[in-house]
């Protein structure tokens, strides 16, 4: 046993993730060694490259399914790559946004206020570390759902986190509230860090091993100790509830969203999702999939608090990003019910689900960022009142969105919120269902709430504009909004492509 | 041919071609979104000469698959009481677009929205009754709603966003837990022999009697909000008082038909067991609203929430008409939602006009108007005497079938029923006689009468109300073989007379 096994890697199959990493390590040396003229226009070209060359490669290997690719310890198969794919076409979206650099401290490391932040913005400096940093935290995501075994798990998560906690201190206006929020954020991650490495140890003490295969095999042998596997199962859980913002693990989430520059915040809230939720899914389908009467109840009982503590506290919002926060939160809600449902029903709703909720999201913050007056945007919702007389397009296509998120037929939220929750229905637990379509009604009420500010109330002068968008952010918005109607409208093709891809391989 | 399809692309076409209208050509919008209405209701026409009334499967069938991994498909088809409220649908449109003509003058935004609005919505109405597959009819059922919530907020008038959001937010309530109930019938399907909305097909699925109640209320109470019947109203007066008189005439005359259609469509053929257990309650909610709203009616000082209550109660005998489970019953129920439709048009256009002309909608305001503008008061005068279903007029026709169809199997209801139609009386001439007798009150010397576009407007509504009183045959002709297929589909038959064979000695 003493002979050194050198690892063999499947360099087609970890493509997507190397690709990524390749693009980020490119962006650091531009930053190190490029001048800062061709900073940002190289930045930029080299992120789009990069995720288009990852969605490509992903699209290349779709077929192919390997739990080997990585000495065991990634699984590509088809829930990979679809969660993959769909990571990468939400970062493309995102980066959309993120390349208007008006959102961004132009010196991070100076104090807010100081004569030193005041230099750098008349220099007219540009932050373009955050391409390399987004890229970073893409590569974590597109490993995170991949991982098979609970080391590779947390190095993914730690490897998209902590990119996001620096991304989310970077606000060029109310500096002082987004690195609060970056704090914040730090903070509890780091928490929950440790639960999730608590819970790891614990499994690790119940099954001899950390492999996602070895836990399962342990679970259906059934030999081991039940209340340590409970523990585990129950510290690995607050760990990814946390990152998915599910109550009483979603503390951080509105102060968050409201804090971070509002690329940051679509990215955040779209991506991460998409990834937490991924593993998430592998893990309760694989490794706990026959243990399931210990976790189910706790994850029910978790999932009707979210989806309706969610709906509830986003009506007493007055800000649009916590309202977006708290709504986020309702969703996580949803999604769990895809999770709780255990069938492939529940895992190709969720797919689809997690790409229509991530894409309208992207697109909803996109036009948080057009709303500004002269300090920057304006996210009060009392000052978007009358959007709709100003300027009527904009405001039509967020009321889409919004529809979209209350699930409104003909748009992709409607067919998402209806596979999901008929998958849950079917895995005979009809209390959830019930609870879910009560705060999808509550929560419709909040959406509709803001059409209404928006379209039935006079505007009041200001000073609110809805600026002209660059390009960019213009086919950012666009491109969400024409996926969230395509998806709603004919949603057979992207069905059919998920259902013959949804099986986890283990 | 794809009749239906057809006539669905067709507003839609005529939506595109308004929004597609330059500024300079901003005064053919109202022309062209009153073309487009009338091409439907003569395309409309031309389909329903081609229904073959005997047959009572479902005719002018279309079938495409739309979601397949669903089991869900774009299926369309009508049988006779999809094709009279299709007909319905279509006529109302061209003469709310024709009688309303000013109205979106009025509105946060433009002409050219409130056309592009109005002519979604229709496609929507044939939409919602021409599917047979209850995904698709799902779809359609909520989808309506934003165009509406859009009219009622955009070109109201006083409390307008406050009711349509109240509008808004009852119907998505009665919709999501519709939601529910659909989800259950697709996963029940699942297990029987593969996913499918179909309704037919559905109507086969076996389940547990408690299932079955469970999901006939999911789907009852989305249609007794939108009917609306008693307690689930209270959003139609504030709804009905904030529109304008041509969304509420689409509002109470198509949309609140969605309810009792939906009630005949999918609770009774999706649920006959269930049915048969709650009809006692739904007659005891449906006497109520007959009562209640008639009450309520006699009550109110504002004349569009005074329609709005008289509907509540002609609902009420709609709803009572259907779970009478008789064949004459449900011939009554389904040509009331036709007179419904017309007489209520006529009220509340004629109302409409008074409105506009007098500035205030108060009961109080008016009167003596029948020496000013007597054009107009007369046309109010039939309008109500419709609404209390004078013999002669169209309404009495469908009312007295309602009641002698309940009388058959519920003497009781039909019985208080009959009440109803005492208060009628009351709740028509106290504001006839305020409004249009007495001497002229103040302020209502200079108002003019009638102009042509609205004489228009208004005579075939009143010629309809008028020829379906002396001779409803054509329609019933159509009606009741339909009737008669609903009714034994669902296990009933009708309680024969209990003569004895002294009553000719």
């Amino acid at each position: 046993m003493n002979t050194f096994l050198s690892p063999v890697l499947n360099y087609s199959l970890l493509s997507p993730i190397l690709v990524v990493l390749g693009g980020a390590v490119i962006g650091v040396l531009i930053e190190a060694f490029a001048s800062r003229k061709v900073r940002p226009i190289a930045q930029l070209s080299v992120t789009f490259g990069t995720l288009l060359l990852a969605l490509i490669q992903v699209w290349r290997i779709r077929g192919q399914s390997s739990l080997s690719a990585a000495m065991g310890s990634v699984v590509i198969d088809g829930p990979t790559l679809l969660m993959q794919g769909s990571i990468l076409v939400i970062s493309l979206l995102a980066v959309g946004l993120i390349a208007d650099q008006e959102h961004f401290t132009a010196l991070a490391a100076a104090t807010p206020g100081s004569a030193e932040e005041h230099a750098s913005i008349q220099s007219g400096e540009q932050l373009t570390e955050i391409y390399p940093l987004t890229l970073f935290a893409v590569a974590g995501m597109l490993l995170f759902p991949a991982a098979n075994d609970l080391i590779t798990l947390f190095v993914a998560l730690e490897m998209l986190s902590l990119p996001l906690y620096l991304m989310a201190g970077l606000s060029r206006r109310r500096r002082v509230l987004s690195q609060e929020a970056a704090l914040k954020y730090f903070l509890l991650g780091a928490f929950s860090s440790a639960f999730f490495l608590f819970g790891a140890a614990y499994l690790y003490g119940y099954s001899g091993s950390v492999s996602l295969d070895g836990i399962r095999e342990s679970v259906i042998g059934g030999s081991g100790n039940d209340v340590i596997l409970l523990i585990g199962i129950a510290f690995l859980s607050i760990g990814l509830l946390f990152k998915v913002g599910a109550v009483p693990f979603h503390a951080w989430s509105p102060d968050v969203y409201q804090g971070a520059p509002t690329p940051v915040t679509a990215f955040m809230a779209a991506a991460t999702k998409v990834a937490a939720f991924g593993a998430m899914l592998r893990i309760f389908y694989t490794a706990f999939a026959n243990a399931y009467w210990e976790w189910r109840p706790m994850l029910t009982g978790i999932a009707i608090i979210t989806m309706f503590f969610g709906s509830v506290v986003a009506i007493a919002q007055r800000d649009i990003k916590r309202m977006l926060a708290y709504s986020s939160i309702a969703h996580a809600g949803f999604l769990l019910t895809g999770v709780i449902a255990l069938n492939k029903a529940g895992l190709e709703a969720s797919l689809f689900y997690l790409f229509a909720y991530g894409v309208a999201t992207v697109g909803a913050f996109g036009i948080v960022t057009l709303v500004r007056d002269s300090s920057g945007e304006v996210t009060d919702l009392k000052r978007w009142t009358g959007l709709g007389k100003r300027s009527p397009f904009v405001a039509s296509l967020f009321a889409a969105f919004l529809l979209a998120f209350a699930g409104i037929p003909l748009t992709s939220g409607f067919i998402g919120k209806f596979s999901i929750f008929s998958a849950a229905y079917e895995s005979g637990n009809h209390a959830i269902v019930l609870v879910g379509v009560l705060s999808s009604a509550i929560a419709a009420y909040f959406y509709i709430r803001v059409i209404v500010l928006m379209f039935f109330s006079d505007p009041v002068e200001d000073g609110t504009t809805v600026i002209i968008p660059s390009v960019l952010t213009w086919v950012t918005v666009l491109g969400s909004f024409a996926i969230t109607i395509f998806l709603g409208v004919f949603p057979t093709p992207f069905l059919n492509f998920i259902s013959s891809l949804a099986v986890f391989l283990r | 041919m794809n009749w239906l399809t057809t006539l669905m692309a067709l507003p839609l076409l005529g939506a595109l071609v308004i929004a597609a209208l330059p500024k300079s050509m901003s005064n053919k919008v109202k022309p062209v979104a009153l073309a487009t209405t009338l091409v439907v209701a003569g395309a409309t026409i031309a389909m329903a000469v081609g229904f073959q009334r005997d047959n009572v499967d479902m005719q002018f069938v279309e079938v495409h698959s739309w979601i397949p991994s669903f089991g869900i498909s774009y299926a369309l088809g009508v049988d006779a009481i999809a094709l009279v409220l299709i007909l319905l649908s279509v006529l109302l449109a061209p003469i709310v677009v024709l009688a309303g003509w000013n109205e979106p003058n009025g509105g946060r935004w433009g002409v050219k929205t409130f056309y592009v609005l109005m002519l979604v919505l229709e496609t929507m109405m044939i939409g919602v009754f021409a599917a047979t597959d209850v995904f698709l009819f799902y779809v359609f059922f909520e989808a309506m709603l934003i165009p509406v919530y859009f009219l009622i907020g955009g070109y109201g008038t006083g409390e307008r966003a406050a009711a349509a959001v109240k509008f808004l937010l009852y119907s998505l309530f009665g919709g999501l837990l519709m939601l529910v109930s659909i989800i259950a019938l697709y996963v029940l399907s699942g297990e029987q022999g593969g996913h499918t909305f179909d309704t037919f097909a559905l109507s086969h699925l076996k389940m547990s009697s408690m299932t079955e109640n469970l999901l006939f209320l999911g789907f009852f109470i989305a249609f007794a909000i939108k009917a609306p019947v008693w307690p689930f109203h209270t959003w139609l007066p504030d709804a009905a008082a904030a529109a304008t008189p041509g969304t509420s005439v689409l509002l109470l005359g198509v949309l609140d038909k969605v309810g009792t259609f939906g009630m005949i469509r999918y609770c009774l053929t999706l649920f006959p067991n269930a049915t048969k257990t709650f009809t006692p309650v739904i007659l005891t909610l449906a006497v109520i609203s007959i009562i209640y709203g008639a009450f309520l009616a006699i009550g109110q000082k504002d004349i569009k929430r005074l329609i709005a209550f008289t509907s509540i109660s002609h609902f009420g005998f709609i709803t009572m008409g259907i779970f009478a489970m008789t064949s004459q019953g449900h011939s009554g129920a389904t040509l009331y939602m036709f007179n419904h439709g017309f007489s209520t048009a006529a009220l509340f256009l004629v109302a409409g006009w008074m409105i506009s002309r007098r500035g205030s909608s108060k009961i109080a305001d008016f009167g003596g108007l029948q020496r000013v503008t007597p054009v107009m008061a007369w046309t109010f005068f039939i309008a109500g005497m419709s609404s209390l279903a004078l013999p002669g007029l169209s309404s009495f026709v469908s009312e007295f079938l309602v009641l002698v169809g309940t009388y058959t199997r519920y003497p009781v209801a039909a019985v208080i029923g009959t009440f109803g139609i005492v208060l009628a009386a009351l709740y028509i001439l106290i504001p006839v006689q305020k409004a249009l007798h007495g001497p002229v009150t103040a302020g209502n010397e200079a108002l003019t009468d009638l102009n042509l576009r609205e004489k228009i407007a208004i005579a075939p509504v009143l010629a309809v109300i008028v020829a379906l009183g002396f001779y409803p045959s054509p329609l019933l002709n159509v009606i009741n073989p339909g009737a008669a297929h609903t009714i034994a589909n669902a296990g009933f038959t009708d309680p024969l007379p209990q003569i004895n064979g002294e009553v000719g000695k």
